[in-house]
């Protein structure tokens, strides 16, 4: 079985390696080939499920070491896996999701002639993904990061020749390397306290450490979790993001990529439950982003930057969660997971819809699409029923759990980011009902576009449509199938411990709250959107909406204080080095040579006579030592 | 005496340098092709060294000892350890690449008021380059190696003044073909001096620290005087180790380059040919940090570390100084010689950190950055000959007219960031972490680096390669077979050294230990026990 874990990853790595490498004889079937690379990963997935759930509780964990990677005396890194209960929630997200978005991308992508060569983007990013959840040290887990962080780059930037698009991708990739710094730091400082950075000794160590080094470690780790998973103050890259194809979108979104931030911290559970003060920055760092995200989503026109503020805001739940330790881990995950269907099936919606409309994504210019896309209107419905925590649906169980666990913190911390939580889902509710109505409801708004082509809604074809089907169907029914019995819970606990804490308010006060704050934001969004007709052309806004409608100053401050600054500063380096440096050195060279005069003689040309004297000095010296040895 | 291989291996190309120089100046294509041959001939001499080589074996093996001046004791003294197999094999490797991309480099020019350029001059003097740096690699006697580290300037002098880059890096000398020419040869006749006055100014510093050496120890072997250094048989007075180390390696810090003392780098690299440019930062200059491990920590163990904290704080300046300044480079070329600068900083820092991490990981780094940089500096060479300009505003788009050359200068430039999965990630984390364990505050400083080199590789595809079709760009031709056929092999070895680095760290290890041991220090030790192993669960 152990086995099997290296064919995982090995299956969309060779995808991606066959579609680049192939060339143009496979254009006409690499979109399948790399369907069936993504769904032969998912089949495996499969089966090892199948055997971790054969065996008992604590019996599930699977190794297989491959080989010695970098062996430098104390410094032994190998490249070995790891599957955990853990590990294979991830696995089969990441194929499953992952293969419905290829299935989905045949068609949305039918028209592009480099379609192999994005099938392969995909491959790879499925592959590296893989390898992050699977790996058993944390350097390799850095490989699975940083190729993470590559195919997004690629998929990002996937239509290069528009420079918004290459500038988003190198953003992105910019960005998430300020949170590898962190990563880079974290395995140092774990290298230098336990003289290893694989997953299994470090975890059983970590009480031999001191508080001050696990708090240091968590804490670089999280500035890794804030890069992939675009947490605030390093979330500025995932707007921009949206200049990719939407189905990436989707991808980045759901499956991969942004969960890899949660991961990373769940998977440390043990570092940080030794470290209380980096547990409390994490949930500080979750509560803002999730009001920061909802904040954005409320105030953009952009149907795919919307859902990106929302996604933000989601993540925050999770790390939120993650940052409560045991009482939040299994429900940071089980959020992730629904979430993982719902987002998913509110992108690959939103680029229906685009698809339907000349790939338009200003919401004002949408309107009453439900008549003409029944199918789209359903499968997102459904989806936006399950993030705003409708009764029943996945959404509700994994917030809900979230919340109730955010007010068990205890104290005036507990009332802050239980309060926040609850906040926030009462935003969520708004921007999303704000998004449903712009789009399916209300009088059409659609104008010609630029070259005149007035559009001509239509539902998307069966390839795009399926996917949407069943990924609505996971976020309907995943969060009660998860719950009923605490599924979710039994199976996750021997990885991350669990402890019920103790909420000041009870179960049922929580969710009452929830449905209150949750028919406000529903009703605030009705009586803006629902009741009067809305302007195609954006009103001015409030100081805070016009804010939020620029991700709330952060790329100007960005631009102000980083690139400007940035930019004088390499300019003065320049200058430093063409003037200073370099003329100092001359003129020291020239003292030591001699007159000045000689070197610009030099330069104008006698070079070739220093050679020669170079030869004659060495001769003489050669000579002097002749006679120091005779003296 | 047995078969004098590292002799033959040095000898090889030597003799391939006079055989191409023979070639009657009609039959141009007749002396690349030699040239290539011996190229490759030497690599599989090369090969073979690295085979006959055991790693577990003595410090220093294929040894070859004759008198040759024996007067003043200077010896005829060869011998390998790892490090030096290492980089002989990477001096092997890349020169067949070089001659291959520089195969029209030298070719006449149709405009016959040129001044012509003999081809035959350009390839010997390559293949001249590639003896006198194997022999540096191979020489265990000081005066041996210090003979050809400075002999090794006069051909690169010829090559980088005679053989300059036909692409220019100004606009108006573009746009106007008249006048450029001569401001072309000034510029690379400036550069060229630039590089000799600089390294000749390291050599004779160098060279009275050698005669002091001769003083002090009364012979010239390397591993007579380390061996004594170690067990304390040679005593030197404090301040005459310190001159001495300063002198020695004064003259491996030009070469390396390391700042303040690199200003020469980007005007050499610059002004030569792609090829020749890799030949300098991938080649030659690896004489310098190769020299920084053998002689400086060897013959002066204490005043290395006394020197230390200093040098650790230049090697810092030179990884964050020479990314910032490579992000606003107006020239591809000189960007890459600010990269380089900056890798060098991590070779040097890994060096002094005098942990085995950082030793092994700056001697990997020495490989690992030839190729990487052969890899971004030849495609970049492609690019610009097709252009005829160095400037980076004079392209965009290529990718949509050339995705090949694009994609492998994608790959190059991710190389040249330290991507995990290709081979520079490895030695650069392993010099980080080896830098951090014994000085945190260093350690943490240097992985700004990591940002930077991100940034400016990042921003060079963009402008280059991403957005609208330049105009000029729209005809631009994909690589070609013959630039395939180079650029190829060194992104596989780039891979293959990224995810399976083993075959090097085996026969580097060794060596490593032996300089620490030579300088007497230990790897800090973990600070709390650990208490699984490997594959084991935490409970």
């Amino acid at each position: 079985m152990e086995n099997l874990i290296g064919l995982l990853i090995a299956a969309p790595l060779l995808g991606a390696v066959v579609l680049l490498l192939g060339g143009r004889r496979l254009d006409k079937a690499g979109h399948w080939l790399g369907t069936l690379f993504a769904a032969a990963s998912f089949g495996i997935g499969v089966v090892l499920f199948a055997d971790l759930l054969g065996r008992g509780a604590e019996d599930r964990t699977l190794y297989e070491k491959l080989y010695t990677w970098i062996p430098v005396e104390g410094f032994q890194a190998d490249v070995a896996f790891q599957l955990d209960q853990l590990s294979m929630t991830f696995v089969l997200l990441i194929t499953g999701v992952g293969t419905l978005i290829h299935i989905y991308s045949i068609g949305y992508m039918e028209h592009d002639e480099r379609r192999r060569r994005f099938f392969g983007y995909l491959n790879l990013f499925l592959a590296a993904m893989l390898l992050l959840v699977l790996a058993d040290n944390y350097l390799l887990l850095y490989v699975g990061w940083e190729g993470v962080g590559l195919a997004s780059y690629l998929l990002i930037g996937f239509w290069q020749h528009k420079p918004s698009a290459a500038t988003a991708a190198k953003k992105a990739f910019l960005v998430n390397r300020v949170g590898d710094m962190g990563l880079s730091i974290a395995i140092m400082l774990l290298f230098t306290t336990f003289g290893t950075f694989a997953f299994g000794p470090v975890f059983a160590s970590v009480g031999n450490a001191t508080e001050g080094k696990l708090t240091a470690i968590a804490l670089m780790l999280l500035l890794a979790a804030c890069g992939k998973s675009a947490q605030v103050p390093l979330q500025s890259w995932l707007g921009d993001a949206m200049e990719g194809p939407t189905p990436v979108s989707a991808l980045i979104h759901a499956a991969t990529m942004v969960t890899a931030g949660v991961y990373l911290i769940v998977r440390s559970a043990a570092v940080f439950n030794g470290a209380p003060d980096a547990q409390l920055v994490v949930t500080i760092v979750g509560a803002v982003t999730l009001i920061f995200g909802a904040i954005v989503g409320c105030a953009k026109d952009d149907i795919k930057k919307a859902l990106a503020g929302s996604t933000m805001s989601q993540i925050g739940y999770m790390i939120l969660a993650a940052g409560l330790g045991p009482v939040g881990y299994v429900f940071a995950i089980m959020h992730l997971v629904t979430h993982g269907f719902f987002k998913a099936g509110l992108f690959l919606g939103a680029g229906s819809v685009m698809h339907g409309m000349n790939d338009e994504v200003d919401m004002r210019k949408y309107g009453a699409l439900r008549k003409f896309m029944p199918v789209t209107f359903v499968t997102f419905g459904l989806g936006y029923l399950a993030i705003i925590g409708f009764p029943g649906l996945s959404g509700f169980f994994s917030k809900d759990m979230i919340i109730e666990a955010a007010f068990a913190k205890g104290g005036t911390q507990g009332w802050i980011l239980g309060g926040v939580a609850l906040l926030g889902a009462g935003i969520t509710a708004f921007y999303m009902t704000r998004v449903m109505l712009l789009t399916f409801f209300g009088e059409k708004r659609w104008q010609p576009d630029a070259a005149g082509h007035e559009p001509h809604p239509h539902e998307s074809p069966k390839s795009m449509t399926i996917p949407m089907v069943i990924l609505a169907f996971g976020s309907v029914f995943a969060g009660a199938f998860f719950e009923i019995g605490e599924r979710f819970l039994k199976w996750l606990e021997p990885v991350t411990g669990y402890e019920h804490g103790n909420s000041p308010v009870s179960a049922m006060t929580v969710t009452a709250s929830t449905m209150v704050v949750l028919v406000v934001g529903v009703g605030i969004a009705w009586s803006m959107y629902g009741r009067r007709p809305v302007p195609v052309v954006a009103p001015r806004g409030s100081l805070l909406t016009r804010a939020a409608r620029r991700d709330l100053l952060q790329d100007d401050f960005n631009h102000v204080v980083l690139v400007r600054g940035g930019e004088h500063l390499t300019r003065s380096l320049v200058y430093v080095d063409h003037s200073l440096v370099d003329g100092a050195v001359n003129g020291t060279a020239a003292a030591v040579g001699g007159a000045s005069g000689r070197l610009r003689k030099l330069q104008n040309g006698y070079a070739r006579s220093y050679a020669v004297s170079m030869f004659g000095g060495t001769a003489i010296l050669i000579a002097a030592t002749l006679l120091m040895r005779a003296v | 005496m047995s078969f004098p291989l590292l002799t033959v291996t040095a000898a090889l190309p030597a003799v391939g340098a006079v055989l191409t120089a023979a070639v009657p100046a009609a039959r141009r294509t007749a002396a690349k092709w030699l040239a290539l041959l011996f190229s490759l001939a030497t690599l599989a001499l090369a090969v073979l060294v690295a085979v006959r080589f055991e790693p577990g074996g003595a410090r220093y093996q294929l040894t070859e000892s004759r008198a040759w001046i024996a007067d003043f004791g200077v010896r005829y003294e060869l011998g390998v350890d790892g490090i030096g197999v290492a980089l002989i094999a990477l001096t092997a490797l890349l020169i067949p690449f070089i001659i291959l991309a520089g195969w029209h480099d030298a070719d006449p020019l149709e405009n016959k008021s040129q001044r012509w350029r003999p081809t035959q001059g350009f390839f010997a003097l390559i293949l001249m380059v590639e003896a006198m740096v194997i022999i540096s690699f191979e020489a265990t006697d000081v005066f041996l190696f210090y003979i050809f580290f400075e002999a090794m300037l006069i051909p690169m002098y010829f090559l980088i003044g005679g053989f300059g880059d036909r692409a220019t890096s100004s606009r108006s000398a573009a746009a106007a073909a008249g006048g450029t020419d001569e401001n072309a040869a000034a510029q690379r006749s400036y550069a060229a001096v630039k590089f000799l006055l600089y390294n000749l100014v390291g050599g004779l510093i160098m060279l009275a620290a050698v005669i002091g050496l001769y003083v002090v120890a009364g012979n010239f072997s390397l591993q007579e005087i380390t061996a004594a250094r170690a067990a304390g048989t040679l005593d030197m007075a404090t301040n005459t180790e310190r001159l001495l180390f300063l002198g020695f390696f004064f003259a491996f810090a030009v070469k390396a380059p390391l700042w303040p003392l690199h200003t020469w780098l980007p005007n050499a690299m610059g002004e030569a040919t792609a090829p020749v440019a890799v030949l300098i930062t991938a080649v030659v200059d690896k004489v310098g940090t190769f020299a920084m491990l053998r002689f400086c920590l060897g013959l002066f163990p204490d005043a290395s570390k006394w020197a230390t904290p200093a040098i650790l704080v230049l090697a810092l300046i030179s990884i964050v100084y020479g990314a910032l300044v490579a992000v606003g480079q107006r020239d591809i070329k000189r960007l890459v010689a600010y990269a380089s600068i900056s890798h060098f900083g991590f070779i040097i820092m890994g060096i002094f950190a005098m942990t085995s991490q950082g030793q092994s990981g700056a001697t990997l780094y020495m490989v690992n950055h030839g190729i990487s940089t052969a890899a971004l500096m030849l495609v970049a060479g492609f690019l610009i000959s097709r252009r005829g300009s160095r400037l980076i505003a004079d392209y965009g788009g290529v990718q949509k007219v050339a995705p090949v050359l694009a994609g492998t200068f994608l790959i190059g430039g991710l190389a040249t960031l330290s991507l995990p999965g290709l081979a520079p990630f490895v030695s650069e984390f392993l010099v980080l972490v080896g830098t951090f364990a014994r000085y945190p505050v260093i350690g943490i400083i240097a992985t700004i680096g990591i940002v930077l080199a991100a940034l400016y590789t990042l921003v060079l595809y963009q402008r280059t390669m991403t957005g609208p079709v330049k105009e000029e760009v729209r005809t631009m031709q994909d690589l070609r077979l013959r630039e395939v056929l180079v650029v190829a092999p060194l992104i596989v070895l780039l891979i293959g050294l990224g995810v399976y680095p083993k075959p090097l760290t085996q026969i580097i290890n060794p060596a490593v230990e032996h300089t620490l041991s030579d300088v007497h220090e230990k790897d800090p030790k973990p600070q709390v026990a650990v208490e699984a192993k490997n594959g084991e669960a935490a409970k």
